[in-house]
């Protein structure tokens, strides 16, 4: 019975989304000029970290796969099939024929195997040293690449390594035309050529970029006819800007203008948690913290509700353990700490902290992309902190030293955060619980066999779903061990004119146009 | 001895003066290249653990540091950095990989534009107000100058840019909020002066493209000069009218208007070309902020990209650039005065 509903609901959601395409049939043409508040630094895929140039690299490039349209799964994009050995070290793909790049140069194997060389051998003719930032987090594990045949790439990795298939989704591991490579040399990151379904036209710094559509692109052409990347420093001006109906999208939205969208007709925000997480590193070895009962007790007794509410002023979502809730494999049966300061007083008597203590908190000063109010954040945690009898004593340093101090676990308890790379739940609890990163991404200096093991174990297998239950367990362990105060997750928000079409926000924070119409 | 003026010394004193006054400015320039270079140093923290960021891994830090030579002791590196400063190398930006030279070059042109056009306001309505507060004094018209180069002196470039952009792009819509040109509008860039440049081109819808664009962020810029402009006319006017040789032209029955033309406009002029001069350091100043408020590209963008994204070979060369442009600025300024005023003395 239960599944005849679920069929009858299934069947009444997809007539839902039926009737609604039917009445916005998608247009095509316009420009659209989305704005933001940093230009771009380089716009070969390999040559960035930067958001910013993230942003126009997904729309003239594409990888071997792509993620789902908002999700972190992953589907086919330049590869159309894959293959794993049975010991995870041998990935075939199955390239997609006839696709050119921008500058009419086939897309093969052979173009594959160059960009990846190009990346990772020092004795490539078009390697640079130093100047391809992601490289070693995203391809290091590659022993070698080869081309099998005209449409297949053969990877060996050095051991086996499950988020590989995310890494190749990254915008980080777009592929480059090889022959634009040696056109340009050393200058090609200010000449982007890929296969993706916008074409690069013009680069004005600090200005504006513009790229225009790809009549021939293997997903279909996209509906507008040119995107406008536009620079305007200060969030207030963007907003006067998409307000006037001179831009249609833009990033950087200041919280005090939240309400100013919403109650604005001809403006509509998308909202939605990102791939980050804002939260206290306890040192797991000192004391009090490596009791606990303590350190869970810290974590009863922090209202994050409020913090994200009223501090953080909704652009934040409280956190219940170390994944956001964006991320595949998400835990949500979870119900990790809400706020109940009586639990954390007796959780505090039962470790034989009846009486409170003392230790110092220690905290950076501007706000950061996990943490938009920078220092205040520490103060409201004290102010929580003190209820239970706890005295933090807040230390501010300035950054460079406060994160040398950090890796090397100079503190007792320190804020810290972290924006992934490339939607895989390995990205966060490997970085943060595997012991083997003491000394530069386990801040809390926690150790648990058990999560180790796990966490290796996840990185062999390529069944997902194997994963998946996995990163589950992880996470009950660690919501368990509370080697954190787990605290937030910032949320993604995009303001946008109500006449723009099937824009569908992505967890990594890019963004992507080739599927958004203009209503006309 | 007393001083002689000018044209007692004739054209080779001059000329020597001028040489003298450049040769003066080798150590100012090697001072401040040797502040500029420090900046990397006096910084708290390692710079290039601050470069790198979070997720910098030891072997980047490692690679970064001999990259840019911060594992050797600090005279190699000044000396390097000086051999590259004479070859015209700034160096390349740590986040794009461009030269700084060519990254400066590129933005120049727009800052210049906007900051020329600044001056000519400032110095215009500044001259103008001053001259006309002092003739008027005690008038209401004074009063109300001298209030509004108060208020000019006092309130922050950005809040004054802020303000005229909700006036007079937001609710009256007569100018655009941001931006060097309309981006529908296709300009071919050959000097990247873009009023020059569509005059060359006889693209008059760019030419008034760009002229809107440029009307609020040079009005923002110019509110402390023309502000700081306005009182130092005023006080060197009515420092003049009270002169002896205006009195006897008056006595001599010229009529008011040659008065004020010829002898009183001319010789208020001399100290306001030093304001002006001065004024220039406050004018580059000034554009990092309108450059932002107003999303324009330039020198000021840039510098401040720099220290947002931690480049610091593009901060050195920004504000290297700066004040090398302010120190031949002010020896301009200083060459142009000694011209201007014969009572200046040269030895």
């Amino acid at each position: 019975m239960k599944k005849v509903i679920s069929l009858l609901l299934v069947l009444v959601m997809l007539l839902g989304i039926a009737g609604v395409s039917s009445a916005e049939e998608p247009q095509y043409g316009g420009t659209l000029i989305y704005a933001h508040g940093a230009d771009a630094d380089a716009l070969d895929p390999h040559m960035t970290l930067l958001g910013t140039s993230a942003d126009i690299i997904v729309n003239v490039f594409d990888g071997l796969v792509r993620f789902e349209r908002g999700t972190t799964k992953i589907e086919p994009a330049l590869a159309t099939s894959w293959n794993v050995s049975d010991d995870g070290l041998i990935w075939t793909f199955n390239l997609r024929k006839g696709v050119k790049f921008h500058d009419g140069t086939p897309f093969n194997a052979d173009a594959v195997v160059f960009d990846i060389e190009r990346q990772i051998n020092p004795n490539h003719p078009y390697y640079l040293e130093g100047k391809f930032p992601y490289a070693g987090f995203s391809l290091g594990m590659i022993e070698k690449v080869e081309a099998v045949d005209e449409y297949t790439v053969k990877f060996t990795l050095k051991h086996p390594y499950a988020p590989f298939l995310k890494n190749l989704a990254m915008f980080a591991t777009c592929i480059v035309s090889p022959e634009a490579v040696k056109k340009y040399g050393e200058e090609i990151f200010k000449h982007p050529v890929g296969t993706g379904a916008f074409i690069f036209e013009e680069w004005v710094k600090d200005d504006h970029i513009t790229v225009v559509a790809n009549e021939d692109y293997w997903d279909g052409r996209p509906y507008v006819d040119k995107v406008i990347f536009k620079v305007i420093p200060r969030n207030e001006v963007r907003l006067l800007e998409l307000e006037k109906g001179n831009i249609h999208i833009m990033e950087g939205l200041n919280p005090t203008d939240i309400k100013k969208v919403k109650d604005n007709p001809d403006l509509k925000l998308l909202e939605q948690p990102g791939l980050n997480i804002g939260y206290i590193a306890l040192h797991n070895e000192k004391k009090p913290f490596d009791n606990k009962l303590v350190r869970q007790a810290m974590n009863y007794a922090i209202n994050k509700e409020e913090i994200c509410k009223y501090l953080m002023k909704d652009q934040a979502i409280p956190a219940r353990g170390p994944l956001p809730p964006t991320i595949w494999s998400y835990d949500d049966t979870l119900k990790g700490y809400p706020y109940n300061p009586e639990k954390a007083k007796e959780l505090l008597k039962e470790a034989g902290y009846g009486d409170g203590f003392t230790f110092t908190l220690r905290t950076y000063s501007a706000p950061r992309g996990y943490n938009p109010v920078g220092a205040r954040l520490a103060t409201a945690i004290q102010q929580y902190l003190k209820e239970i009898g706890v005295n933090a004593e807040i230390e501010q340093l300035e950054w460079g030293t406060y994160i040398k101090e950090g890796k090397a676990g100079k503190h007792t308890a320190a804020l810290f955060g972290w924006m992934a790379d490339n939607g895989d739940p390995d990205n966060f609890l490997n970085v943060f619980f595997n012991s083997a990163n003491q000394g530069s991404t386990n801040r809390a200096f926690y150790t648990n066999e058990k999560v180790d093991e796990l966490l290796i174990k996840a990185q062999k297998l390529s069944d997902e779903k194997e994963r998946e239950k996995i990163y589950k367990e992880v996470q009950k362990i660690v919501v368990e061990d509370a080697p954190f105060v787990f605290l937030n997750h910032m949320k993604q928000m995009l303001p946008m004119r109500t006449n723009v079409k099937n824009y569908v926000l992505y967890p990594t924070y890019n963004k992507f146009f080739h599927k958004v119409w203009l209503e006309q | 001895m007393a001083a002689r003026p000018i044209y007692f010394y004739g054209v080779k004193t001059m000329l020597s003066y001028v040489i003298r006054r450049i040769l003066y400015l080798i150590p100012l320039l090697i001072a401040i290249s040797i502040v500029v270079f420090l900046m990397i140093h006096l910084i708290p923290g390692d710079p290039v653990e601050i470069m790198l960021g979070e997720k910098g891994a030891a072997e980047d830090i490692a690679r970064l540091r001999a990259e840019l030579g911060l594992d050797k002791p600090l005279y190699i590196q000044y000396g390097k950095f000086f051999s590259n400063l004479l070859h015209g190398d700034l160096g390349r930006s740590i986040r794009n990989h461009n030269k700084v030279s060519k990254e400066i070059a590129a933005s120049f042109p727009a800052t210049i534009e906007l900051t020329i056009l600044s001056m000519i306001i400032a110095t215009i309505i500044g001259v103008l107000a001053g001259v006309i507060s002092a003739i008027k004094k005690y008038s209401w018209v004074d009063n109300l100058t001298m209030v509004g180069a108060l208020l000019g002196i006092s309130m922050p470039v950005f809040w004054v840019g802020m303000m005229l952009m909700l006036i007079f792009s937001w609710k009256l819509g007569w100018l655009p909020i941001s931006g060097r040109i309309d981006l529908q509008t296709n300009l071919e860039a050959v000097t990247q002066f873009y009023l020059l440049d569509s005059i060359l081109t006889r693209n008059w819808a760019a030419f008034k493209s760009t002229f809107l664009h440029l009307i609020l962020p040079s009005l923002t810029l110019a509110t402390i000069p023309l502000a700081m402009i306005a009182r130092m006319a005023r006080s060197t006017t009515l420092e003049i009218l009270n002169q002896d040789y205006i009195r006897t032209a008056r006595a001599k029955g010229l009529p008011e208007k040659v008065v004020i033309w010829k002898h009183v406009l001319q010789n208020s002029l001399i100290p306001v070309v030093t304001i002006i001069g001065l004024q220039f350091g406050s004018f580059l100043g000034g554009a990092v902020l309108t450059e932002t408020v107003f999303a324009r590209p330039g020198v000021g963008r840039l510098l401040i990209n720099g220290i947002l994204g931690r480049d610091f070979p593009v901060i050195q060369g920004a504000v290297l650039v700066i004040a090398t442009f302010f120190v031949f600025i002010n020896l301009a300024v200083d060459i142009l005065y000694a011209y201007l005023n014969p009572r200046i003395s040269y030895s």
